[in-house]
């Protein structure tokens, strides 16, 4: 398709434009966190690293962000678990009801959060269990399975099965296959998944919300806690600020990961 | 093994539908016992630890302003850590305290008897309160916070809701609630109320004073026809509103910035604002038609898993110093009134602690009920779950 | 061959004799967790929407009643202003689905189609970090740019859409927006080019190419996106909480009497449910599902 170099330019000065727009507000939260005036009139005024030092010293979004991290490791090790496995009954096998077992696992990332918070609320209730780190690692779990799954039969789809039949030709049982053959194919789409899953539970509220325990505050909790709170809202935004820098890392091993080939489908 | 995959996640169904119709969920128990009950009978020791429910500025650890925190001594002196959640509304602290999570609460007159009734209240044994004799007998043993006798509530303090006002922008300074009920108020859009359906009383404060055709006497007991002209007011406020407000810090940080200018509020959010050297001057009066207002108690969970320490916090939030100190941060008149000598020169004279002529002008906070708390027969008023529908429709 | 090895391979060659055992093994730890965990609770909630609670004498306190009626369901119906909410919520879910529809075309079509390969990945990565930057932060960033006292619009512009109905669609679209670039970007990537000279070739314009080849294949990336910003704004209430003013969404009524009264928040819930279940089956048909 021919396209102009009056549209290539028009489209690049779209895209720019788009970025600025995305990256504005981060930015701003970011300026906001070396903010000296405690008002957050624009434009911003003065320079000062309080925030930072406050934010170093305190306990609270440090043990936020260990029950983050705790929570989020447990969903995605679950999820990965659990995906993986659909994704190769899925891809494997074929049999009645396969469909409706896919659109099963896409119905918790699918349906509002708060319907999924307010069911597993209820549902837990019933049985009498209390909310604790074991509710919300169920509930995460839950809503990841589908983007590990994603990934995982993506990558499944893609692998020919004749690389595993030669495998079986040369002698090796089903175990050696998966271990020697598939799964080293297999390790980056796992890899990506269990990336996307981490960044799906971390950042989580909604369902967080209705899962948690009375005392638990993950992050995202914290930060609502506090983001009304005039004392706290400059910690806010440095715990902010530290959060988005800290995760480029994970979004570029993802990006290489995946080949290029990006988004939850992995594909 | 297709079949047996088929009928393997039947049952697993079905087995679901037959627990969840089975298990019935917990309902709430009416009315009370028909022996008198009694509260627990000895002070043990601590049991280490107390989970405290309580409106925002009573129980402060210091999360909000490093300096103000009388939890940490309260901690350090007992023996009991404390964890402390805050609510915004009577309607969150009722749900709250339900959950059982908590051993203690403090409780404004439109959710102590509902607590009571729902079996979530304990009774008080006085006997194990070291400052009972020293709290102010307006506010002992009351409706609102006992039953035929018993306590079950000890008190806090009380307050009105008042009404605040940014100087540079509100002129002339406002003398009534009617500012925010004007329909074509100058001030459409920043203006704020109260997030709860109890804060339809104010609305039917403000009929009873301007409208006394209507013959409301008193703002909870409102019937059908009374109860559509107060909801109609708050629907004509409605548009006014730029944001109603449940946690008082997102007032204070709206009043700060300037995005509301006039509404209702605590004396804390007014302090909280005045504090701010980048705020503008504000003020905070109780307007002639005289004021909503609240009266708090402080009750332990009938299941409380701490009650020992739940007792040692109630004693020790009802001290005299510790009273001077929650009265002046939260800006309300203590229960125990030999907090008095411990505060600021006119202190309690401004908050009229110990005044049964003024406490006696306030229209408390209270429960509405189907049976007309103004002692009317023959007409049914409108009980809170009808407010809390009215809420939802005013709200939009 | 030692033992160990032995028994190995009897349990592969067992296994491999038996695919439907293996179907069994794989599946019944996922589908055991997802009808238990996920259907049983939808399901228990549907049950919660048949209770009700009645207010007792004394009207101080609400008994539940557990034998089932539709009482929920009928106030959900009748009183109006629940049907209003509603459909505002679903007018902003349709809203902000077509805003960043609008807005990820042209970006996902310079990244799959214009940027080198350096740029596209670089673009990539710029596209999908801000998902990383937290939801709350970014929504209370934006609270401070509405502000009508002070806040960026207010002061570059002149005039504040302000805590409202339209702030908050505005946020949404902002924070939803990878969602839709992503899906619609990989979609693009695996047009082949060739289609497209084919188009040219023949003689089409590039807009004609745009609606008559490009957008007909691209459908499924679309409805996968759309999935994502029309679920996420249906259920959204924090967002209405911070920056919608004295907005009110489905999901805000449904948190506040998940305390209060949860049959009816269970009841006014099913509405969502069976919107996205119905958005769902019809998306099924176009491959959708495949891409999310």
């Amino acid at each position: 398709m021919y396209v102009s170099r009056r549209a290539r330019y028009l489209l690049g000065a779209f895209m720019a434009l788009v970025l600025v727009v995305m990256y504005f507000p981060i930015l701003y939260v970011a300026r906001l966190s070396f903010n000296k005036a405690r008002s957050f009139a624009w434009p911003p005024q003065g320079f000062t690293l309080e925030w930072w030092r406050a934010a170093y010293h305190a306990s609270g979004p440090r043990e936020a962000l260990l029950r983050s991290v705790e929570t989020a490791l447990l969903a995605s090790a679950i999820a990965l678990l659990l995906g993986t496995l659909a994704a190769f009954a899925l891809t494997r096998h074929r049999f009645f009801g396969r469909n409706a077992v896919g659109f099963l696992a896409v119905l918790p990332i699918a349906l509002p959060g708060i319907v999924t918070g307010i069911a597993l609320n209820s549902g837990y209730h019933r049985v009498g269990i209390t909310l604790s780190l074991f509710t919300l690692v169920v509930a995460h779990a839950t809503f990841c399975i589908v983007i590990v799954y994603n990934n995982v039969a993506a990558r499944l789809r893609r692998l020919s099965p004749n690389l595993e039949e030669a495998s079986s030709d040369l002698g090796a049982d089903m175990f050696q296959t998966f271990g020697y053959i598939t799964f080293p194919l297999m390790r980056s789409a796992l890899l990506a998944g269990a990336l996307l899953a981490f960044a799906l539970s971390f950042d989580e509220i909604v369902v967080t919300t209705f899962t948690a325990g009375s005392g638990f505050e993950t992050l995202p909790l914290w930060i609502f806690n506090n983001m009304f709170r005039p004392n706290n809202l400059p910690l806010v935004n440095v715990v902010a600020t530290v959060v988005i820098v800290l995760s480029i890392i994970p979004v570029y091993i993802a990006q290489r990961l995946s080949d290029g080939a990006i988004g939850a489908s992995g594909r | 093994m297709r079949h047996a995959n088929r009928l393997a996640v039947l049952a697993a169904a079905l087995a679901l539908v037959a627990a969840a119709c089975g298990s019935s969920s917990k309902s709430s128990s009416s009315g009370g016992n028909t022996t008198v009950p009694t509260g627990q009978q000895t002070l043990g020791a601590s049991e280490g630890s107390v989970s405290i429910l309580a409106w925002p500025g009573y129980a402060e650890n210091g999360s909000n302003d490093p300096k103000v925190n009388w939890v940490k001594p309260f901690e350090a002196a007992s023996g009991c850590k404390a964890t402390v959640k805050y609510f915004g509304t009577s309607d969150e602290a009722f749900n709250l305290f339900k959950t059982g999570q908590y051993d203690v609460v403090s409780s404004s007159g439109d959710a102590t008897l509902r607590m009571v009734a729902d079996g979530d209240a304990a009774v008080i044994n006085t006997g194990l309160l070291t400052n009972w004799n020293d709290l102010d007998p307006l506010l002992k043993t009351k409706p609102w916070n006992s039953v035929n006798g018993v306590v079950y509530g000890v008190p806090h303090g009380w307050g009105a809701n008042l009404l605040m006002y940014n100087k540079n922008v509100v002129k002339p300074a406002p003398d009534s609630w009617g500012t925010v009920f004007d329909a074509s108020s100058p001030y459409k859009g920043k203006i704020t109320g109260y997030d709860s359906p109890i804060y339809i009383a104010d609305g039917a404060l403000y009929l009873m004073k301007t409208q006394p055709n209507l013959g409301i006497k008193d703002p909870y007991a409102l019937d059908d026809t009374q109860f559509n002209a107060v909801v109609k007011l708050m629907k004509v406020q409605r548009p006014l509103i730029g944001e109603y407000w449940s946690d008082y810090l997102k007032e204070q940080d709206a009043f700060t910035k300037g995005s509301l200018v006039l509404g209702t509020t605590w004396q804390i959010t007014t302090n909280g604002v005045q504090a701010d050297k980048t705020s503008p001057p504000v003020d905070a009066i109780i307007p002639k038609e005289g004021s909503t207002a609240w009266s708090d108690s402080w009750m332990i969970d009938a299941k409380a898993k701490h009650p020992n320490c739940a007792y040692m916090w109630i004693n020790w939030i009802t001290k005299p110093d510790i009273q001077a100190q929650v009265a002046q941060y939260f800006g309300e008149a203590p229960a125990n009134l030999k907090a008095c000598p411990l505060t600021a020169k006119g202190f309690c004279e401004q908050y009229h602690a110990g005044d049964p002529a003024f406490y006696g002008k306030l229209a408390y906070w209270k429960t509405p009920t189907a049976k007309c708390l103004d002692g009317r027969t023959g007409v049914t008023c409108k009980d809170y779950a009808a407010w809390t529908a009215a809420w939802d429709e005013i709200k939009g | 061959m030692s033992e160990r090895g032995g028994l190995r391979r009897r349990v592969s060659r067992a296994l491999y004799q038996r695919p439907r055992l293996r179907l069994a093994l794989l599946l019944a730890l996922p589908l055991l967790w997802l009808l238990i965990a996920y259907i049983g609770s939808l399901v228990a909630l549907f049950l919660t929407s048949l209770y009700h609670y009645e207010t007792d004498p004394t009207g101080l306190v609400q008994k539940l009643v557990t034998t089932p009626s539709t009482t929920n369901f009928h106030r959900v119906l009748t009183t109006d202003v629940y049907r209003t909410v509603a459909f505002r919520t679903i007018g902003a879910a349709v809203s902000v689905t077509l805003i960043d529809l609008v807005v990820a075309l042209p970006v996902a079509f310079y990244m799959a189609k214009i940027a080198g390969p350096g740029l596209r990945r670089a673009l990539v990565i710029a596209v999908t970090m801000p998902l990383w930057a937290g939801y709350l932060v970014k929504g209370y960033a934006w609270r401070s740019m509405l502000d009508p006292a002070g806040g960026v619009f207010h002061e570059v512009f002149g005039h504040s859409p302000g805590f409202g109905l339209t702030g908050t669609i505005l946020t949404l679209a902002y924070l939803w927006l990878p969602f839709m670039v992503i899906p619609i970007y990989v979609g693009l990537e695996r047009l082949p080019d060739s289609l497209l000279e084919a188009s040219t070739d023949l003689g089409a314009k590039a807009g004609r190419t745009f609606m008559r080849v490009v957008l007909p294949l691209l459908r499924p990336s679309i409805v996968a996106g759309s999935i994502f910003t029309f679920a996420l704004t249906l259920g959204d209430f924090y967002m209405a909480q911070i920056v919608g003013g004295t907005t009110q969404f489905l999901g805000s009524i449904v948190y506040r009497e998940f305390s209060a009264n949860l049959p009816f928040a269970a009841a006014y819930a099913t509405l969502p449910i069976v919107i996205m279940l119905a958005y769902l089956f019809a998306a099924r048909s176009s491959g959708a599902l495949e891409e999310l």
